[in-house]
């Protein structure tokens, strides 16, 4: 008995470590800011809609949702999404669409701007706020601007009237190498700003946070409706339990 | 075998509750499964109400727009072709549509909201057929000047009103879709939310 | 739920019975199999997971029936059919998964019931078959996990199947020839996509099912095992009754039935609340469409693959790689005839024996961690430790199971009621 409660300890510990383990593909990226998005803010949801409808639908498409799914789990009515959302679209059953077609895509950024309808969920919240708020200025790329988060991203900074301009100041650390040598490289210390845009930092924050949570809700949908519906079934199954449990007590009372 | 009693009342008891309990338990899991049969997001998408510019629907000409993957004949009828309204009660199975589908506004001679403009689904309420347009209706002296759909099945015959006659196959009129009107000559196919004027 | 003779003139519902019973024999088949199939009193909850892995067999057939019904198996529209189902279809998001996490807790419950079977030396005479059939479901049920897992045509998807599908590319001379005729192309293509699907939908659930149902025969052939690791058919009353023995219905009905309801809360709890386990039910990378010009930074298999891709990755030799990894499994088929120990049940093994268990668990699960992690120094060391042992358990068990003393088995089994 000892040997078995050993080994159910040894095997419950493992699981715990391979759980606790972060298996994100993010790779080599440097520090990511939570977003602490909240789901439930349907205020939130809202000004994070209408951020997308203003400045992101253009080249980004969700072609997973309908643009009646969103007044409805957004709340909005009928007027509010054509005033808020559908630029264009006659069609409420419409799918969120961009503007911009694959041509202009190719001739303008030389790449496809992917669809945002499940970024939520294959780089994460905490991913695309990062993403969002590491634009610095980088006069070598075409587009102006670099990100600390995807070197190299194809996009320009949409949002730099409302966030502003920065640089990004980099220091240097000598940091032990995997053969046991000692290197020094270059680390991104912090952003210096460069000129003030619209909003201030924290408003700023307050935009992309709005707007990420606007993603979170379109990756998964569904997501606060079976957090709830899980209570329900959970509940009921405490209940069920009990009454096997003592089901079971009751008839194995002939067993000696 | 057991010092105890063994207390049946309590065993039964356990078992019916358990056995309640879990087929609550199996028919709250079974409604999921039977509920993604019904007509998904998509499918109520596909088959959401159809904007219909009426303006160019001449006199005695059939419009055939499809709404919910089903044929809907949008006509708009002549005088001549009104005229034959009230000549043709005496031949028609269910002249006053008691028996047949249509929205409220629909339950008379025109079956329609404005008297000139007729709408339609295109199926036979036989065995669901389209039937066919005889633009002849109306016209004195025509073989047949009391019918304006034949359907070519099993030959069951409706009047300019979509009114099924007597002595055919079809038991019902054709079912009047709900529509409304949105002004300007547009109509909007399969709205339920009540008729415009 | 009498099934004892009638003294009183049969009912209508008995007459029914012996109606049905002269034609097909269900009251004796029951009385066989369930009412008077006699197992251990003494089971812990460590043979709760058989009927579990029954319950989640059942599970993934029909939520996949159900996904069937909306999946379209084609590259081009895989993708978007999926993502139909998580948002169009009426409930089809907790169909999905149902199933998602299904796949996943069938691993952990056969992997917790092999590990039963090899504490309590459930696979020794004269359950070997019994042993060896299992291995073959085991078998059978990672080919309908990976195929399956082709079906989302996500990055993982794709990347998985193109790197499972090169290890056959390894064995030599007919490889690369073997590789393209499993992927019917030049690529893993929506030809490859249409074939896995049918095997993952119809051909290897009816193995999986068959071999289900003759791994049960071979059970109640040879009755089951306890964790004292004795035979309860040597003590028998004078009725022919093992005395260690109850009747299967009502005491292990209910008591599995509890087991289920406890399986059921965890799994719901997943379905509800960590449908993605963080990242390792459904990894991230594959909410994006399979990808055939980029491959994601960094791929592993789903976690019950991934103790035997880390031993595949501790090998620096490909086809030595591909083979190991194929003897890691293979070798499983033998463990009965590898294991000489006096006694069956760890309870009554030498402290060797316990280590050497103990051991390999850890290999196995510090495996599965490694093979998710990238590539690094420290992970491929304790990759090749970790091979080291998982191999000196089972090479190594003709030797050390006869080493050190065992205990006495106890005449009857060790059982105190509650």
């Amino acid at each position: 008995m000892k040997a078995t409660r050993f080994v159910a300890g040894l095997l419950a510990t493992a699981t715990a470590l391979v759980l606790a383990s972060q298996v994100h593909a993010a790779g080599d990226v440097g520090h990511i800011e939570q977003a602490n998005n909240e789901l439930e803010n349907s205020a939130s949801l809202q000004r994070g809609a209408r951020n997308f409808m203003n400045y992101c639908v253009g080249c980004h498409a969700l072609k997973y949702v309908r643009y009646n799914r969103l007044s409805e789990d957004l709340g909005l009515n009928e007027d509010q999404l054509k005033e808020n959302l559908i630029f264009g679209a006659d069609k409420a059953n419409a799918n969120v669409n961009r503007a911009m077609t694959s041509e202009q895509a190719t001739k303008w950024f030389n790449a496809e701007p992917p669809d945002l309808s499940l970024t939520a969920r294959s780089r994460g919240v905490d991913w695309i706020y990062t993403y969002l708020k590491t634009f610095y200025v980088d006069e070598s790329r075409d587009s102006g601007v670099n990100n600390l988060l995807l070197a190299g991203s194809s996009m320009p900074h949409v949002l730099w009237e409302l966030q502003g301009l920065q640089r990004a100041v980099y220091r240097n650390e000598t940091v032990v190498a995997d053969g046991g040598f000692t290197e020094e490289i270059s680390v991104f210390d912090y952003f210096e700003p460069l000129k003030a845009g619209t909003l201030t930092p924290a408003e700023y924050d307050g935009f992309v946070r709005d707007t990420v949570n606007f993603l979170d809700y379109v990756g998964e949908p569904m997501k606060l409706k079976r957090q709830r519906i899980g209570l329900m079934v959970l509940g009921y199954l405490v209940a069920l339990g009990l009454l096997l449990f003592a089901l079971k007590k009751e008839y194995w009372r002939d067993i000696h | 075998m057991s010092e105890e009693e063994v207390d049946q009342g309590r065993r039964r008891m356990l078992t019916v509750a358990s056995a309640v309990t879990g087929g609550v338990g199996v028919a709250a899991l079974a409604a999921p499964f039977v509920l993604s049969f019904k007509p998904s997001a998509r499918a109520r998408a596909v088959g959401a109400p159809v904007k219909v510019d009426i303006s160019k629907v001449e006199m005695g000409s059939l419009l055939r727009v499809e709404w919910r993957g089903k044929p809907v004949f949008i006509l708009r009828r002549s005088p001549a072709a009104l005229a034959t309204l009230p000549k043709v009660t005496e031949q028609l199975r269910d002249p006053e549509s008691k028996k047949s589908i249509q929205p409220e506004f629909a339950q008379n001679d025109t079956r329609s909201l404005d008297p000139e403009l007729v709408v339609l689904l295109g199926v036979c309420t036989h065995l669901g057929c389209a039937p066919a347009y005889l633009p002849e209706v109306g016209t004195p002296g025509a073989d047949d000047e009391l019918v304006a759909f034949l359907c070519a099945c099993h030959g069951s015959k409706f009047d300019v009103s979509g009114r099924v006659f007597k002595a055919v196959p079809a038991e019902s009129n054709l079912e009047v879709p709900p529509y409304r009107e949105l002004g300007d000559g547009w109509l909007l196919i399969g709205d339920t939310s009540g008729a415009v004027a | 739920m009498s099934t004892g003779p009638s003294t009183q003139a049969p009912g209508r519902m008995a007459r029914f019975g012996e109606w049905i019973d002269e034609r097909l024999p269900v009251s004796s088949f029951w009385k066989a199999h369930v009412s008077e199939y006699y197992a251990p009193k003494n089971f812990n909850f460590w043979y709760y997971f058989g009927s579990l892995a029954m319950l989640v067999l059942v599970i993934q057939i029909v939520t996949g029936i159900f996904l069937t019904m909306n999946y379209k198996p084609s590259a081009a529209e895989a993708f978007a059919s999926v993502e139909y189902i998580m948002r169009d279809v009426e409930w089809g998001w907790l169909i999905r998964y149902m199933h998602s996490t299904g796949a996943s807790a069938f691993f952990i419950v056969v992997y917790l019931h092999m590990f039963r079977a090899m504490m309590y030396g459930s696979y020794r005479k004269p359950r070997e078959l019994l042993w060896v059939i299992g291995m073959a479901i085991y078998l059978v049920l990672m080919a309908e996990a990976f195929m399956g897992y082709l079906l989302p045509w996500g990055q993982m998807s794709y990347w998985g199947a193109q790197v499972i599908v090169s290890l056959f590319g390894a064995i030599p001379v007919v490889g690369e020839g073997l590789a393209e005729w499993i992927r019917g192309d030049y690529f893993i293509s929506d030809i490859t996509l249409n074939r896995f699907f049918a095997f993952h939908v119809i051909a290897l659930p009816l193995i999986l099912l068959l071999l289900v149902v003759v791994h049960l025969a071979a059970l109640h052939e040879v009755g089951s095992n306890n964790p004292d690791g004795i035979e309860i058919k040597k003590n028998k009353g004078p009725d022919g009754v093992p005395l260690d023995g109850i009747p299967f219905h009502p005491y292990y009905t209910v008591k599995d039935l509890v087991g289920t309801v406890v399986f059921l809360g965890v799994f719901f709890l997943v379905v509800f609340f960590a449908p993605e386990m963080n990242g390792l039910f459904l990894e991230h990378a594959n909410f994006e469409p399979a990808d055939r010009l980029k491959t994601p930074e960094h791929i592993a298999p789903v976690w019950y693959f991934t103790p035997f891709y880390a031993i595949l990755r501790a090998v620096p030799d490909k086809l030595f790689g591909v083979i190991l990894m194929g003897l890691a499994i293979a070798l499983l088929f033998l463990l009965p005839w590898l294991d000489r120990s006096p006694v069956k049940s760890i309870r009554y093994r030498s402290p060797i024996a316990k280590l050497m268990l103990g051991l390999f668990a850890l290999s196995f699960i510090g495996l599965g961690y490694f093979g998710l992690q990238p590539v690094t120094t420290v992970g491929t060391i304790a990759s090749r430790l970790f091979t080291f042992v998982y191999f000196a358990f089972l090479l190594g068990m003709p030797w050390w199971s006869r080493l050190g003393t065992a205990k006495q088995e106890p005449e009857r089994v060790t059982y105190e009621s509650h």
